[in-house]
């Protein structure tokens, strides 16, 4: 059953096709990648999915924890959130200001119950999940071994600290689908294995499905169990990670022609 | 290590021995300083309000007049006793449907802020979806607008010869009740977890959305809170004045409260509630400069009505460029620094980061 269902989207910004006709499937428990060169529109197509942009044309269908199916166009990203679905950006976005403990703690807003007076006032109920948020954030990040960090600020810690700090934030939304923007941008070849190590790690504990935009070809290959490659906005491959490696359109895109 | 019971009966302990103070102030002291302190205080009440959707949601947003206004005139409307009105109201009569309700000063206080707060909510809607430099334009137009509704609306609000005669109030004791009631609550406030998304959306709205915080409920209710109790500053700020007038709310009160929040640092409480004091109590010690001076007889030519502003605004450019983040910055008072404080004063303020 697929968890993610993109029908013939379309996104055109003035007179520019960002993305035309895009099909896309993404199975529950599946790690799949999106590829391709520059400007193919990979980041519009996560923009669309997760409510940044409306498409032009077609839907973006998403399956909730009930099974049911869901049509996510046009709902505002902070309500596809809630459905399940969790982001990280391209270049990275976390509260800067703020420490990494705040960072995490504020992703567990979206399943408050409790009302702002309630909060206000400290009214048991929203204590007892004050209390609860509190404790699964300490969990979360003694898991990952960020809780000695959990009091500096995020911009403090260093660049490739920063990354998985944002994926842990994302993770702390609970999320279904998971969906990571280029998340071994400017890693060094040590820091992209430990990062692969964690993305199977992650979506076993937590029984995600990965979605993921990447240049890393060592990451892709080895980690996806599907890919879809883009070009000027069209789906030119798709596939397992073998039949993506020997396919003529794939290598034509990335290196040109003779 | 101190718990929390344990900072919570410091905090009250805090807030009595404050209200000790005021009583002080109230019984002891001329009606000169007594006014002053009563300015900081109702100075400071805006000053958190506008820090809440400035420097904790990071919306820019200059309407702190308008709604100050609208709280100013739920005082001046109900609580002038009801046998003065048609005096007050010589030139147009006031509107037979209100002319008979007479409110309590707690009563009118709340309904100003509720009001306030209500077309906070209205305005918001359509503005909030602006960002930035447009949002501030936008809210410092409405504020004008209420400005001009409110001189236009003649059998409410007495247009432009403003309502005189209502009851004065010039208690420090319940000024400061009032003060302390909207520094607890912003306080628990942004402690909260509502506070925290405030904070998300202030460091960056796309991520804060993608986390599943939705940005026009959290920003609009910042809004609305904030001028909830700017309309109760607004009422206190008629009451102290004993009158409310149109030309009393024009925008550039604002920026009295902009100046507030920016020196004390945006995005802290202590920091509002020192900025009020600051500038209230040095536009006031800065009087002197308005005065004229003579040095071993000769007349120092610059010393004249005007110059203590002059002075003001070279203090304040000197405190932009050299200390940007204001007094406090994004810190705060917290009892385990304030202890480290009294146990080690100066290792404490040598720390460059104080308190981190």
């Amino acid at each position: 059953m697929s968890l993610l269902r993109t029908e013939n989207v379309m996104m055109q910004f003035g007179g520019v096709l960002a993305v035309n006709n895009l099909n896309l499937e993404v199975n529950e428990h599946e790690i799949v990648a999106l590829i391709g060169p520059n400007g193919a529109g990979k980041t519009t197509a996560f923009n669309m999915i997760t409510g940044v942009y409306t498409p032009t044309q077609g839907k973006v269908l998403y399956m909730d924890a009930s099974g049911k199916e869901r049509d996510l166009t046009g709902k505002k990203p902070s309500t596809i959130a809630k459905l399940g679905v969790a982001r990280t950006f391209q270049n990275i976005r976390l509260f800067s200001d703020l420490t990494v403990y705040e960072n995490v703690l504020i992703a567990k807003h979206l399943h408050l119950k409790s009302n702002f007076l309630s909060a206000t006032f400290r009214l048991p109920w929203y204590r007892k999940e004050e209390a609860a948020m509190r404790e699964s954030v300490e969990a979360l990040l003694k898991e990952v071994d960020l809780w000695d960090l959990r009091n500096e600020k995020a911009s403090s810690l260093p660049y490739g600290q920063q990354r998985h700090l944002e994926i842990i934030r994302a993770l702390a939304t609970s999320p279904r689908l998971l969906l990571l923007d280029e998340p071994a941008a400017g890693m060094n070849p040590k820091e992209t294995d430990e990062l692969t190590d964690f993305i199977r790690h992650i979506r076993d504990q937590f029984g995600l499905t990965i979605f993921m935009i990447e240049h890393h070809m060592d990451l892709v290959m080895e980690i996806s169990d599907r890919i879809y490659v883009l070009d000027f906005g069209m789906t030119i491959a798709q596939g397992d990670p073998e039949s993506i490696q020997n396919n003529q359109r794939v290598i034509t895109a990335y290196l040109g022609e003779d | 290590m101190l718990t929390d019971k344990k900072k919570i009966i410091l905090t009250l302990l805090a807030l009595v021995a404050l209200f000790g103070v005021a009583t002080f102030i109230q019984t002891e002291m001329d009606s000169y300083i007594r006014r002053i302190v009563n300015l900081c205080l109702i100075y400071a009440i805006i000053g958190l309000s506008m820090n809440l959707t400035n420097g904790f949601a990071g919306q820019f947003s200059l309407g702190q007049a308008g709604f100050m206004a609208i709280g100013a005139y739920a005082v001046g409307i109900f609580t002038v006793p009801v046998d003065l009105r048609p005096m007050v109201f010589y030139a147009t009569p006031m509107n037979p449907a209100i002319s008979h309700i007479y409110l309590s000063m707690p009563q009118a206080l709340l309904l100003g802020g509720l009001v306030a707060a209500l077309v906070a909510g209205l305005i918001g809607a359509p503005v909030l979806r602006l960002r930035g430099d447009y949002l501030a334009i936008a809210t410092l137009g409405f504020s004008e607008i209420i400005r001009i509704l409110i001189t236009n609306a003649s059998s409410i609000t007495n247009g432009a010869l403003g309502i005189k005669g209502i009851p004065a109030l010039n208690d420090v004791r319940y000024i400061f009740v009032a003060t302390a009631i909207t520094y607890v609550v912003v306080a628990l406030l942004i402690n909260s977890s509502y506070g925290r998304a405030f904070k998300a959306i202030r460091e960056d709205e796309i991520a804060a959305e993608a986390m599943g915080i939705d940005l026009f409920y959290h920003k609009n209710l910042a809004f609305m809170v904030s001028a909830f109790f700017a309309g109760v500053g607004g009422g206190l700020y008629g009451a102290l004045l004993g009158t409310v007038d149109p030309k009393n709310f024009l925008f550039t009160l604002t920026y009295n409260f902009l100046l507030i929040i920016v020196l004390g640092g945006m995005g802290s409480i202590t920091g509002s509630m020192l900025g009020a004091v600051v500038v209230t109590g040095g536009l006031e010690y800065l009087r002197m400069f308005d005065e004229p001076m003579e040095i071993m007889g000769v007349a120092i030519p610059l010393f004249r009505p005007g110059l203590r502003m002059v002075v003001f605004s070279l203090l304040l450019m000197a405190c932009v460029l050299f200390w940007r983040h204001g007094i406090m910055g994004t810190r705060e008072f917290t009892w385990e620094k304030f202890f480290s404080f009294l146990r080690h004063p100066l290792a404490f303020l040598r720390k460059k980061e104080v308190g981190k």
